[in-house]
């Protein structure tokens, strides 16, 4: 809760300038957005997330995505006693209009948020052939669609299955940080709708954000590790059962 | 299973290519066979072997292009390529194999006949062998020499840019490390060796077809020396794949009991039956049993066509084993996929099945452009080559 | 000499034509921006950031609605953003006359946070709504921005008039 209303603080500001652009129908990126001065990140908070899917549906509003395809997902698990390398996990449509009632079985049951983890590593950036992915130099992972061949190449590379083709533009798409809405001082639309502030946009480069004090403070994770993606989304409270 | 997971992304058109690109370069090992190693035997199916792997390889670009979601933006590859990704880099190696390994060595190897025909050919004909000439019509026998030592030097840096060239389709799956089923070290080097194992399979069948249409004696010396080099070729890809298999099943990691599960069930009969016993055991069976046993030319020539096609089936189960195999399962290691393969689509079975013909339609336009055989006096032929003579 | 390699420097020279089409080509296609940042089209980074914006952000709701700002500070409530229930209202805020947003279904509005999961934190406030409500819309006995049901007794927060919808 404290988090969320510094959060507010910091953010008013900011969203107040950047308005301006976006109510006058050009919104171009802030003039005063500095790319070097950044580096995005996000943090998920396990325990908070309550499965609701208001991310999804928020995503999937915020960047059209088409009906079938996911820039953000949520699965739930379910962890048996002591059986950590064997959870059962579902996500109906993405967790997209929630998830069906489930009442108590005696097991472990949390939801998992996902999206890109934008890593600094990333192996789809390195498959891509003609540089049609990239980071940018704030860290954010993007695909230039009128570039890219669909080879689907980066969409074999990346380990988390964040990736899929759009039928409408047969090009490779994914979860973009809704770049368009940080470069202008908001946070991303999965962030802005989180009712219990499980998710929450970061900037590893600013002094002042929270997550720095956070990652000191709190057991955090990032997915498949041993893939040495340099994965930017990091977990706190997450299970050894999650995948 | 992540929801992104449940379409597949490579297609059958992603199978296929490197089944052809497989061909090329197994095909043109063969040719080398001869040119470099001298193995005076197989003499007669290096012009066959060296068209066929043209035929094949012009062929090779056109399912990747079927499979883009923008063909037409495919030239980037060769503007912007991005030098850390293996698919960029193999536009080049394919482009360096096309033009200065093999289009240059069936030129130099043909130049005598092209400036030949160039002046006694009639019609649209003659104007493309004019255009070959490149206008120059020396075939003096010092510059037949050159044009030898040349070739020689051609085959001889033509072996590894064969290799590269299908070995850097195993290492595009290879060097996945997200996919369990791919990412690995061996992948290139069996890529190549199955490469080879079918592609001298094909070479041998062609020449035993064409020769027959032409109602030419087979060469049984020829014939037996090609099959030994499949069999020693084979034996080593079955232990390479075997030993990968092994390998697996002891470590037994992360990913084991997702990629068990979906051998024993989706891929049960694709890679055990198909790929594994009739593609695999059987054909090595044969062509062993033919090097132990005194069979007549006749028993030798019919197991040899059985195998030889027993071999094409199970190269090709082996590549739809790899791209589809390791898209059925999911990263997350719970949960498999359908691949539902279209019919008369862009990525479907029929345009695969047109692609595979494709080839040799070509080839028959290559050997009747060039024939690969001695002309001799013309004799009516209902079919492929135009030559005749001594086979 | 040269006559006998002639055929291969004709072919050399092919060679050097097919190179500097290639290179000229290259030049005049390649975008301009493409390598200003790295391997790619910087001008990439200013289309994906122009795209227009379809949630506005509970800060530019807040400055209109202050309203109902201060009835959600009662409650618990406070930390749910405007458009996690009301959807994307960037259009709204551009333009708060022409477009109006949606009216909601509370029930299944409600629900898809407070429905009973085993898997969402215990702590949680969760019902089994057929057990809670029989499924009736939620509205009828909660105020969405301030929906602890008050007692007469407890009652010491001033709950705006109306608003009820």
């Amino acid at each position: 809760m404290e988090i969320t209303r510094r959060r507010m603080l910091v953010l008013l500001p900011a969203a107040a300038v950047a308005w301006r652009f976006v109510v006058a129908g050009t919104p171009e990126a802030a003039p005063n957005y500095k790319m070097t001065e950044h580096w995005w990140a996000m943090l998920i908070d396990i325990p908070k997330c309550i499965g609701c899917g208001s991310c999804v549906r928020a995503c999937a509003e915020e960047n059209e995505v088409p009906e079938g395809y996911f820039r953000t997902w949520i699965e739930r698990y379910h962890v048996a006693g002591w059986k950590i390398e064997r959870p059962e996990v579902e996500s109906p449509n993405g967790g997209k209009d929630g998830f069906p009632p489930h009442a108590d079985d005696g097991g472990k049951n949390f939801f998992v948020p996902k999206l890109c983890n934008h890593c600094a590593d990333s192996p789809c950036t390195q498959v891509c052939p003609v540089g049609a992915t990239f980071v940018t130099p704030d860290g954010v992972v993007l695909i230039d669609k009128s570039y890219c061949l669909g080879c689907r190449y980066c969409v074999q590379a990346c380990p988390y299955g964040c990736r899929f083709i759009n039928p409408r533009t047969n090009t490779a798409e994914k979860c973009s940080l809704c770049y368009h809405r940080i470069t202008k001082g908001l946070t991303t639309a999965c962030c802005e709708v989180c009712p219990t502030g499980a998710r929450q946009l970061a900037d590893l480069k600013n002094t002042k954000d929270p997550i720095h004090e956070y990652l000191r403070t709190h057991t955090v994770q990032v997915l498949k590790p041993h893939m040495a993606t340099g994965a930017k989304v990091f977990y706190n409270g997450m299970d050894g059962s999650v995948r | 299973m992540y929801p992104n997971e449940v379409e597949l992304q490579w297609s059958v058109l992603i199978v296929l290519y490197p089944f052809i690109t497989g061909l090329v370069a197994g095909a043109f090992i063969l040719a080398s066979l001869e040119r470099v190693f001298r193995v005076e035997e197989v003499k007669p199916t290096y012009r066959l072997a060296l068209l066929t792997a043209l035929a094949f390889l012009l062929v090779a670009p056109l399912p990747l292009q079927l499979h883009l979601g923008h063909p037409e933006r495919s030239f980037e590859m060769y503007l912007t390529p991005h030098r850390s990704s293996a698919m960029a880099m193999f536009g080049f190696v394919y482009l360096w194999y096309l033009m200065a390994v093999l289009l240059l060595e069936i030129w130099l190897d043909y130049r005598r006949e092209i400036v030949e025909l160039s002046q006694t050919a009639s019609g649209w004909k003659r104007l493309i062998y004019r255009v070959l000439t490149l206008g120059s019509n020396n075939v003096s026998e010092r510059s037949l020499r050159i044009d030898d030592r040349l070739g020689y030097f051609i085959t001889l840096i033509g072996i590894p840019s064969a290799f590269l060239l299908h070995g850097y389709v195993g290492f595009i799956f290879g060097s996945v490390k997200a996919n369990p089923w791919w990412s690995s070290p061996l992948m290139p080097i069996v890529f190549v060796f199955s490469a080879m194992v079918s592609g001298i399979s094909a070479v041998m069948l062609l020449y035993m077809l064409t020769t027959r249409l032409r109602r030419q004696s087979i060469d049984m010396r020829c014939l037996d020396t090609i099959a030994r080099y499949l069999l020693y070729t084979f034996v080593i890809d079955f232990s390479l794949e075997m030993l990968d298999l092994l390998q697996r099943i002891y470590e037994a990691d992360e990913s084991f009991r997702s990629l068990d599960f979906m051998v024993h069930t989706r891929l049960w009969v694709s890679h055990v039956i198909v790929q594994i016993l009739l593609g695999t055991i059987i054909p090595i069976a044969l062509l062993g049993l033919i090097q132990v046993l005194r069979l007549s030319d006749v028993a030798r020539k019919r197991l040899y066509v059985l195998s030889g096609c027993l071999t094409m089936v199970g190269i090709f189960a082996m590549r739809w084993n790899v791209v589809i195999g390791g898209q059925l399962f999911s990263k997350s290691f719970l949960g498999y996929t359908t691949y539902k393969m279209a019919f008369a689509t862009r990525e479907g079975l029929l345009t695969a099945i047109a692609l595979m013909i494709l080839p040799f339609i070509i080839l028959w336009v290559l050997v009747k452009l060039l024939p690969p055989w001695p002309q001799a006096a013309s004799q009516p032929d209902p079919s492929t080559a135009s030559a005749d003579g001594i086979g | 000499m040269f006559k006998d390699i002639e055929h291969l420097v004709r072919l050399v020279f092919v060679f050097a034509i097919g190179l500097a089409t290639f290179v000229i080509l290259r030049a005049a296609v390649v975008p301009k921006s493409f390598g200003q940042y790295g391997h790619y089209r910087g001008a990439a980074i200013g289309e994906i950031a122009s795209r227009p914006v379809a949630f506005a952000g509970h800060d530019t709701c807040e400055a209109c609605h202050s309203d109902v700002v201060d009835q959600k500070k009662l409650g618990k409530h406070v930390v749910v953003p405007c458009e996690a229930c009301h959807g994307a209202l960037a259009k709204h805020a551009d333009d708060p006359s022409s477009v109006q947003p949606a009216k909601l279904d509370t029930f299944v509005l409600c629900s898809r946070c407070h429905e009973a999961n085993a898997a969402k934190p215990k702590g949680f406030p969760q019902v089994v709504t057929a057990d809670h409500s029989g499924g009736i819309a939620c509205d009828t006995c909660h105020q969405p921005h301030h929906p602890k049901i008050e007692t007469e007794k407890s009652s010491t927060a001033k709950i705006e008039t109306g608003e009820k919808r």
